[in-house]
């Protein structure tokens, strides 16, 4: 049983997000891991641990700095760690999809996992064109997955709270929503434990475009109204509050 | 306060449970047992990790029971877990592993040195490491820490937001560009909470009506992170150390003044291992020094019965007691009162060693919280102010005197009962 993660390294949305030219000013943030993906990494020890077999976890790595990414997936009970050394920060998820399925190609897994999408582009492509290009079934939304026999149970969420139950054929490409557990906590002094000995393969990105979306103009959303905050006393406030009511004729 | 109720010991004449007749006296022995009967294996166990040594020196003579505080609220104390190996309890995978919160009152008393200070975050890294069960809140507390730098998981550019509200320059290194006399690091509380927030700018007003030369890191500054360690998470604390100590030794400063006690321990008395040696003081014991400036400032008096918690970390860690009570006493009006457990004996509030960040898991093992249970003996003072020191406790406490009915009793920093002196404008 072997077990590819494709993971996504992407700007951090805890701090401002600045904007150069027509995208995002990549030089000003931090890079994280896509919190999707922590739910994919989970998910992918959680079947090793059920069914025995080993996890690979592979990104691009678009800045440089993967590295600690692929420590943390390690020391959460991956087995082995791959970048694809691109340094493209601005190479959307058609870009990565290529890039990732040439390298998946011939790694022969038996399942593949990629988050269901992620923060910087939210059209969850990711898992669809992997699976895409290496011609394999993709199923999205996924909050659970148990394998058995050359078999995958899988559980995909529907929006009002319906859950389905599908029994898929591996190998297959599946976008997770979410790992049936919390993903696990990785102690710091393993991650830096691993950091001093783990070996990352680094392999180089394929040649050649993907399609994908060209970027005309990025700009921060104008603020264009915001709430009245009514202070004072509870009298105060409640008599602001009738006023209102009334200007918008509605006592 | 509700009178002490005592536990009735279940006592039926016929009871079988599980097939074994456990009927007659709660007392009854079963059986006679010998100590042999008992292994020292899990004791031993605990002792072989590097740090916990001290665990296996324990002879059983209880004083630590009587001081210990989860004791009060529960059934804990070194001996009482020397005990539970004895008869049993793994420690790594016990619950109790996580309530004590190394306020270091046992260590005070223990004729044998156990140190539970010591103890508690060794076999806490160990069960981390091996991946056992850890409290929820808690791993929380440390991702947010590794990820944004506090534990309350606040993003770092909203670090020095607070600064707008302090009314006064509160003035940045970086942008200063010049070596100040002191470096105030304000502590993850103080910057992001919204009482500790209070605090803050109370102090920024006091250093700036003392005419202080000082500034603070803004954006560069992070979490000291010796909860964390405290609490098990050793490769977190040092990652954060490695960071906060290159940072502070970018500028040219000549003394720290800390908000919190916890950083105090921390730059003071852990990060000298990783290579920091600078002045660190906590703010009491700095104020206190321009009490002779400081008093003709306090101009508003404060007409109210206060009392003073000596947070562990000050006290009992750091041997500051005085110069919090000096500061008080300098606010004309302010009547001191003492709360029966003080100084040395001071009762912890529950928030130390990680316990700020286990309050729902530790009210399934214990009766009440510990912050409770103090902001109890603080009401019975008759004080109408609870005085503090450490930005763990304002929201702590303010939780505990509404849930023990003591709402008339105000919560307050020392900083913030200092700046209504000096300001008189707001009411108290
Ligand atoms: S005070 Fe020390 S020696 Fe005495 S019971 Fe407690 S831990 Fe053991
Ligand atoms: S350090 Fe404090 S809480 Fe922990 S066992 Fe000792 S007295 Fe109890």
């Amino acid at each position: 049983m072997h077990i590819v993660v494709a993971i996504k390294h992407i700007p951090s949305i805890a701090d401002e997000l600045p904007v150069r030219h027509n995208n995002i000013d990549f030089d000003s943030v931090d890079f994280v891991l896509n919190e999707w993906d922590e739910h994919s990494i989970e998910q992918a020890v959680l079947i090793k641990e059920a069914v025995g077999g080993t996890v690979t976890v592979i990104g691009v790595d678009v800045i440089g700095e993967l590295d600690n990414a692929l420590h943390l997936a390690l020391a959460k009970g991956a087995d082995r760690a791959v970048k694809i050394a691109a340094e493209e920060p601005g190479a959307d998820s058609h870009q990565q999809a290529k890039w990732l399925a040439e390298a998946i190609q011939n790694m022969s897994p038996d399942l593949i996992l990629s988050g269901v999408q992620a923060s910087n582009d939210l059209d969850g492509q990711l898992g669809p064109l992997i699976a895409a290009y290496l011609d394999l079934p993709y199923i999205g939304g996924t909050s659970a997955i148990e394998v058995t026999n050359g078999k995958a149970m899988v559980l995909k969420e529907f929006p009002g709270g319906i859950g389905m139950r599908y029994e898929i054929a591996l190998p297959f490409v599946a976008g997770v929503q979410a790992a049936p557990k919390p993903p696990r906590y990785a102690p710091v002094s393993k991650v830096r434990q691993i950091a001093q000995t783990a070996k990352v393969e680094t392999i180089e990105p394929g040649e050649g475009e993907s399609g994908g979306l060209r970027f005309l103009k990025m700009a921060p959303p104008v603020v264009t109204g915001h709430a009245e905050m009514i202070q004072g006393t509870a009298k105060e406030i409640a008599a602001r509050i009738v006023e209102l009511l009334k200007s918008r004729g509605l006592l | 306060m509700a009178p002490i109720e005592k536990a009735v010991a279940i006592e039926k004449e016929n009871v079988i449970v599980d097939g074994m007749d456990i009927s007659g006296p709660w007392s009854r022995i079963f059986e006679q047992r010998t100590i042999f009967d008992y292994t020292p294996e899990l004791i031993e166990k605990v002792a072989s990790i590097p740090g916990a040594e001290s665990f296996a020196n324990c002879y059983q003579c209880a004083k630590c029971v009587a001081v210990c505080p989860v004791d009060v609220v529960g059934n804990y104390g070194p001996r009482k877990l020397y005990r539970y190996a004895q008869t049993g309890m793994d420690l790594s995978e016990a619950p109790q592993l996580w309530l004590c919160t190394t306020c270091a009152n046992c260590l005070r008393v223990c004729p044998k040195e156990v140190n539970m200070v010591r103890i508690m975050p060794a076999v806490r890294e160990q069960a981390i490491l091996d991946g056992k069960f850890v409290p929820a809140e808690l791993q929380q507390a440390f991702e947010n820490t590794a990820k944004y730098g506090n534990p309350l998981g606040q993003p770092q550019r909203k670090r020095d937001a607070w600064t707008q509200n302090a009314g006064v320059p509160v003035p940045i290194l970086k942008d200063l560009g010049r070596p100040v006399d002191v470096l105030w690091y304000v502590g993850s509380y103080p910057s992001y909470h919204p009482r500790g927030i209070d605090a803050a700018c109370a102090a920024a007003r006091i250093f700036n009506a003392l005419g202080i030369d000082f500034a603070i890191l803004g954006k560069e500054e992070k979490d000291d992170a010796d909860s964390q360690r405290l609490a098990g998470e050793k490769g977190l604390f040092e990652m954060m150390a490695e960071y906060n100590i290159a940072t502070f030794n970018k500028y040219e400063w000549k003394e720290m003044v800390v908000t919190g006690p916890h950083e105090l321990n921390a730059f003071k008395n852990v990060y000298p291992r990783y290579g920091f040696s600078r002045p660190v003081v906590h703010y009491t014991t700095f104020l206190v020094r321009y009490l002779d400036r400081l008093k003709p400032l306090l101009k508003h008096p404060i007409h109210k019965k206060v009392t003073y918690h000596d947070p562990c970390y000050l006290g009992r860690h750091n041997g500051e007691y005085e110069a919090p009570r000096q500061l008080l006493q300098a606010i004309p009006g302010l009547e001191l009162v003492e709360m029966p457990r003080n100084r040395e004996n001071g009762f912890c509030c529950g928030g130390g060693g990680g316990g700020m960040w286990m309050d729902s898991f530790t009210a399934q093992h214990t009766t009440m919280r510990l912050s409770e249970k103090r902001a109890m003996e603080a009401a019975a003072t008759g004080a109408d102010i609870l005085a503090v020191a450490c930005p763990f406790e304002v929201s702590r406490f303010e939780d505990a005197v509404k849930s023990t009915g003591n709402e008339h009793m105000r919560v307050l920093d020392i900083l913030e009962l200092l700046d209504r002196s000096m300001r008189g404008d707001v009411e108290i």
